[in-house]
Formats: structure tokens, sequence, C-alpha cells
């Protein structure tokens, strides 16, 4: 079978083998796929008839028609752990705005809002840690993280954010817990020389939140590349657009819980810095939601759908009280948990509309086979049919 | 540290100048680029044949045997037996266990005999510009003489499954025995955060079991959904393409199994020849459907080391159609983090500015 030595077009065959050679004479079965119809009786609504009209003229177009293997999955879902890795992604992001709102207010004269946002910022970035660890399949190798660095790879990249970041917030949440009297006298029995070292307390813990401040921007957005540079593919296409998403969530986030926590005669800019969050936010998320077609469509349905709409009703609300009600303290304190809820839901509505198009195969392959189509068009119309077709020929 | 690098050639300065960075593309030097010496073997991969597999499964037995791979379902799920109660194929896709895996596609197509229909939908629907109906007086007499041949079988048949009269309907059956790739842009390589994948001297693609941590991320990083994690490992798992038989002059362990060389093994570049021979021995036979899935150097993947011979579209064996490395838009995708990061440190420092409400 191998290297034929004649390869001529007709008539050099070996005897016998032309009509019995698979595919002689058989061109694929238009309109007859036995794949279609079985996917239909598997699966409510599938798409009918044979392949090749895989179009979409809109988003939500619910059957799109194309072929599959059994109506399998293509790519891979995921194995993060749920809750836990959208939880992170929300973590992240608190404590990536916390830590500068916190760096900010410990040089503007606003030491209540400095202390809870490093508290929030330290909190945070070790529970990031924690859930970052935990979701290992190997959790005692996670110093392997550091073993190389790779700009391909935005975990990598990521590791080396998270490390000296949760190292600052905690080293800053924790001067900030030295600080207080019972803390102090626990700690100064184990470690007896500490309040020696009290003088430079206040030193330690601004440098420590100016240190945490600069991996605080890159601690929030990082994630939002973590999951776009991925095969999956409503995750994928939205890659220009999510690290925006998060950007705004991430701002609602940790604006809000650092203005609930704080009296209304600090929270002020953290209250701005929420609601121009929560803009940014939904302005970037109209494009993910609307945007991308066919691959839009798993931000609409199913658990991915409901989550992203009450994140959106906790985020719009939130807004409003904290916009409307926030100078009073009860109005600070309920606006910023309807945010931070806002944010979590998004990051977990995010992440669920991700797995949903992994798990069904159209979500691959309609968008990939217009791609191909519309490569082959603009080739054609340049007159080089071989440059179009890729990947087969 | 050595020499060789586990991260992806992405980023290395462009020595031709054709490209700033080399995420995507065609790259003649896979080993090359990720630090080997000049003398290192050449390329190798597979080129799989699909025309001529009979769905022996000798190649997963054989894979299965030699790599000690557990028992999993159709789904991938370790220690189950299962039926997936939809074809002859009971391994269902490749995985962590499973790292060949042959595909049975049953197709059936209407014999326009005795009289020719028309207007039905997806007549028309032929990529190749022919006309559905492979008896026509365009084609060669070769051609016709052949599906005269196969029509005249047809007649004679009697399909039970539907009931109709064999008459106006043929069955093929499609068989293609699937594997990792070995890209030249691995999608799971880039992602890899701890240096467990990396290139290996023949250009493969290979996980470190003592260094992976199972973070996971080169299971969706896979446009081919090839890799996975083994659950109750905490690991990956994937097709070595038989590093260690590789590096004592063996041939993988599938490609010698292989009763009809339907598994071809070999230098990439000799593979390619003789699958660019094969395909023109098919289309001279009629073949008009036979395509090369992989083949071609400046896909989305920059090729692949594992090749296919498909007489389908690819989405048909459970390829994608078009594949492209997610690396490929990563400079955007950290364009807009930096940007993102950027707004939220300028957002905070300007609601710090400004009069101070009491």
């Amino acid at each position: 079978m191998s290297a034929p030595g004649s390869n001529g077009p007709t008539g050099n065959e070996p005897a016998g083998e032309a009509p019995l050679t698979p595919g002689a004479g058989w061109h694929r079965a238009a309109g007859e796929d036995l794949t279609n119809p079985r996917r239909r009786k598997r699966r409510k609504g599938g798409g009918g008839g044979g392949w090749g009209s895989g179009r979409r003229e809109a988003a939500m177009v619910p059957d799109a028609e194309f072929s599959s293997y059994y109506g399998r999955q293509i790519v891979k879902t995921p194995t993060w752990k749920n809750p836990e890795v959208p939880v992170y992604f929300f973590l992240g992001g608190a404590a990536g705005t916390s830590s500068v709102i916190g760096a900010l207010a410990e040089f503007t004269g606003r030491p209540t809002l400095a202390r809870n946002a490093e508290y929030v910022a330290g909190a945070a970035a070790l529970g990031s840690v924690v859930l970052l660890i935990d979701d290992l399949g190997r959790p005692e190798r996670f110093l392997h993280m550091l073993r190389v660095f790779k700009v391909t790879s935005p975990l990598s990249v990521g590791s080396y954010i998270l490390s000296p970041f949760s190292a600052f917030t905690s080293a800053a949440a924790g001067v900030r817990l030295l600080e207080l009297k019972p803390v102090m006298g626990v700690a100064a029995k184990v470690l007896p020389f500490l309040p020696k070292l009290a003088g430079a307390f206040p030193f330690l813990r601004k440098a420590s939140a100016v240190g945490a401040a600069a991996f605080g921007g890159p601690m929030a957005t990082y994630t939002a590349v973590l999951i776009a540079n991925t095969a999956t593919p409503s995750w994928h296409e939205a890659h220009a657009e999510l690290p925006y998403v998060f950007a705004g969530s991430a701002m609602a986030a940790g604006g809000g819980l650092t203005a609930a926590l704080t009296p209304v005669a600090e929270n002020g800019p953290a209250r701005k810095v929420a609601l121009t969050g929560v803009a940014l936010e939904l302005a970037a998320i109209q494009k993910v939601e609307h945007g991308h077609g066919l691959l839009s469509e798993p931000y609409h349905e199913g658990k991915a759908g409901t989550l992203l709409r009450a994140a959106k009703k906790a985020t719009v609300s939130g807004a409003a009280v904290t916009a409307l009600a926030g100078r009073w303290r009860a109005g600070s304190v309920v606006g910023g948990i309807l945010l931070a809820a806002g944010s979590v839901m998004t990051r977990m509505g995010i992440f669920e509309a991700g797995i949903a198009s992994t798990k069904d195969p159209k979500y691959v392959v309609v968008p990939q086979r217009e791609r191909l189509q519309k490569r082959q068009a603009a080739a054609e119309s340049t007159g080089d049919p071989h440059e179009a077709n890729s990947v087969t020929r | 540290m050595t020499t060789v690098s586990s991260a992806s050639p992405g980023l290395s300065k462009d020595v031709g100048g054709v490209q700033g960075n080399r995420l995507y593309g065609p790259l003649p030097d896979v080993q090359g680029e990720a630090g080997y010496e000049e003398d290192h073997p050449a390329r190798v991969g597979f080129f799989t044949d699909t025309s001529v597999c009979i769905g022996c499964k000798a190649c997963e037995v054989a894979c299965k045997e030699w790599n000690t791979l557990p028992m999993d379902d159709s789904h991938g799920v370790q220690n189950q037996m299962g039926l997936s109660g939809m074809s002859y194929d009971n391994t269902g896709q490749l995985g962590a266990n499973s790292w060949r895996h042959v595909a049975f596609v049953e197709q059936s197509r209407s014999v326009d005999l005795p009289m020719p229909t028309f207007g039905r939908p997806g007549d028309d629907r032929t990529d190749t510009g022919l006309a559905a109906n492979p008896v026509s007086p365009d084609a060669d007499s070769v051609l016709n003489a052949q599906t005269n041949v196969l029509n005249a079988e047809a007649l004679s048949q009697f399909d039970p499954q539907t009931g109709q009269s064999g008459a106006d309907k043929q069955i093929r059956w499609l068989m293609s025995s699937d594997v990792c790739k070995h890209c030249t842009h691995a999608g799971c390589l880039d992602v890899c955060p701890t240096g467990a994948l990396f290139r290996t001297e023949f250009g493969t693609v290979v996980v470190q079991g003592d260094i992976c941590n199972g973070c996971g991320y080169c299971v969706p990083a896979c446009p081919y959904g090839v890799i996975d994690k083994r659950e109750d490992d905490g690991r990956v798992f994937k097709c070595t393409m038989c590093y260690d038989r590789l590096t004592d002059g063996l041939q993988p362990a599938c490609a010698t199994a292989c009763p009809t060389q339907s598994i071809q093994f070999g230098d990439l570049d000799e593979l390619q020849a003789r699958a660019d021979a094969r395909l023109a021995t098919l289309k001279g036979q009629g073949v008009e459907t036979a395509r090369l899935y992989g083949r071609d150097e400046a896909d989305g993947v920059g090729g692949v080391g594992a090749f296919f011979l498909l007489l389908d579209e690819p989405e048909v064996y459970g390829f994608p159609p078009d594949p492209i490395v997610t690396t490929r838009d990563l400079p955007a995708m950290w364009k807009a983090a930096a940007t993102g990061a950027a707004m939220i440190v300028g957002v905070v420092a300007s609601a710090f500015v400004g009069r101070r409400r009491k």
C-alpha cells in the first residue's frame, strides 16, 4: 500500500485493488450521512440533513448543520475544579484591586481604608494560593510551577505574579495584625525579637503594600488570559475582551468589598473604583455575550446563562445602591456586598460557558468550517486554491 | 540547566526575518528551535492511511500493552467496562488511558439507479465540484466501470437495518486510528507551566511524569482534545510516540502491530512524500474524497507529526476541521491583560485624586 511505484492516474493500479479500495467510486454520503440521523435521535434538536450547509447567520441559531463523530465532543473539557477555580479568579481580582487601593490609601491619609484594603488583599491572596494548590492533581508538587518561566504559559506567568503578590499582601496584612496588641503578645512568645522590630513596622507595611500594588493589576487580569489561551471555543473566541471583563469585575469586587468594610468618610475612592469597574465590565461583556455569533451562545444558555443573568442583576443593583446610597454606611455595605456577589457570579458564569462550549462539537466544527470556507473563498478570488485548503488537501 | 528548552520557540527572535514571532506557521527544524544541537535525529512521525485501515484495533491493544495503560470505558472512565452502544468503537475517544483510538463511521449513500433523482437536498453539495452521481459522461471510463461494478453489487444486496432494498443504497465503513498529532506548534507544550511537557530530539512532544504536577492546563489547550488527566493519579498522560522504543531504535508499538500498514512510522519528510504519492494514486483511482489531514505546514498548528489520509471531512472522524494553536493569539491577550491591569491602577489612582469628601 505504501509508496506505490506507479501513481499514474488510471490503469496502473495493482490488479483487483481498484474496485475493493475503500472509497473507490464512493462519495461522501451527501444528505444521507448516518452520523446525523443518529445524532438527532440521541440529542434533542440535533442538526438535520447532511453536513455542508454549516451556516450560521446570527447568534442563537439553535441548530447549526454540521457533522460530527456521533455527537461526541472534540476538545476536552477543562479538568479544573469548579467552583474553586472561578472563585480563585474572583479572589485574585478582589485582592489585586484592593492591594492598589491599600497602597494609595496608605499615602493619602486614609488609615482605615488602607487597613481594610490590606486585610482584604492579604486574605484573598492567601485564599487564592490555597485554591490554586488545591486544584493541582499533585498538590505536593506546587513548587514545580516555579521550575521554569514561560511567557507562552499564562499559568507560568501567573505563578510568578501570584507568588510575589501573595507574599507582599500577606506581609502587609501580617504587619497590620502584629500592630494589634493581643496578636503581638502571642507572637512575641514564639519570636521574642519581634517587639524590637516594632519601630520598623510602618515602613515594612508600606513597602509591602507598594510591592503588592505593583503586582495587583496583573494579578487581576492574568486569569482572563489563563482561560482565553485554551482551545475552549467560547473562551478563546472572546480572548480580546475577557481581560477587560476581568479587570472591570475585579474593580467592582475590590472596590465594593473595601467600601463595604470602611466608614463612608474614607471609602469614597473605593466606591468610585467599584462604579468605574462596573461600567468597564458591562461594556466589555457586551461583546463577549453578543459579538461572537454561535460562540456567544453558551453565555446565554443553561447554568452559565443563569449565573450571568444573576451576576448582571447583582452588579447593576449593587452599582445603583452604591451610587445612590453609598454615602450612608448601610448603602455602602449593601452595595459592596452585591458588587462582590456579582463579580463572583460573573466569573462562575464565564467559567460555565467555556465548559459548555467544549461539550457540544458544534462549537468547534461550525466556526472552524466557516473560517475554512472564508479562507478558501478568499484564496479562490486571488486565484490560488492551494493556498486556501490548509488543513486538508 | 540543560540547553534544551521546554519553552515554545514562539518568542525566539526570528532568524529568517519572515515573522516577528514563531507562535504559529511553518517551522522547518522544530528540534533545533527547541535547543537541540544540529546533529539531532530527523523528525519522525506517523502517517495514518485510513483507506487501508480494517478496524482491527491491534494498534490500541499494542499501545495499551506496551505503555501499561489502565482499562477505561468509552468515556475515559478508568477501570470501567462499558460499551459505547454506537458502533464497533468502544474506546470512544483519546484520553489519558487510550493513546490510540480507532473510529468507526458507517455511511450510506444513495445509488442513482435505475432512475436518476433530482433535487434532493445535499446532492449538489460536493467540495470537489463533481456531481453527486459518480456515473456521468464527464467521468473517465475506468471510473464508470468501477462504479457500475459497485452498483451491480448493490443491486443484489438487501439492507436489513433500513428494510429498504439494497438497490438504492450503499453502505461503507470509515475506520481511522487516531493518535496524538505531535504538533509543530503544540498548545499543550506551550502552556505547560512546569516544563513537564517537552520536545524530544525526535521532534515529538512528551510528558515527563516526574515533573507534571497535574495543573491540567494542557487539557483544554489541545485543539484536538488528545491529552487528559488520569483522575486517580492526578497527572496528565498522552501518546509519547513510544519515546522509550525510539531511543532504542525500535518503531512505536502501534505501527509495529498494524497488519495493513495503515499506521506508517518513519522520518516525517519521507512519510509526507509517501502520503502525497498515495493520495495521487487514490485520486487516480477515482477516490475523489481522499484528502490529507495535518499534512500542510501552513495550517494553524504548523503541520503535525502524525497526519492522516482521510476519505471524508475531518469532523466526520471527530477531528477539528481547522485547528489553530491557541498561543497564536497570545500576544493579543497579553496586550489586553496589560492594558486592563494598567486601567485598574489608573482608575484607582484617579479615584484618589481630587477633593476629599467628609
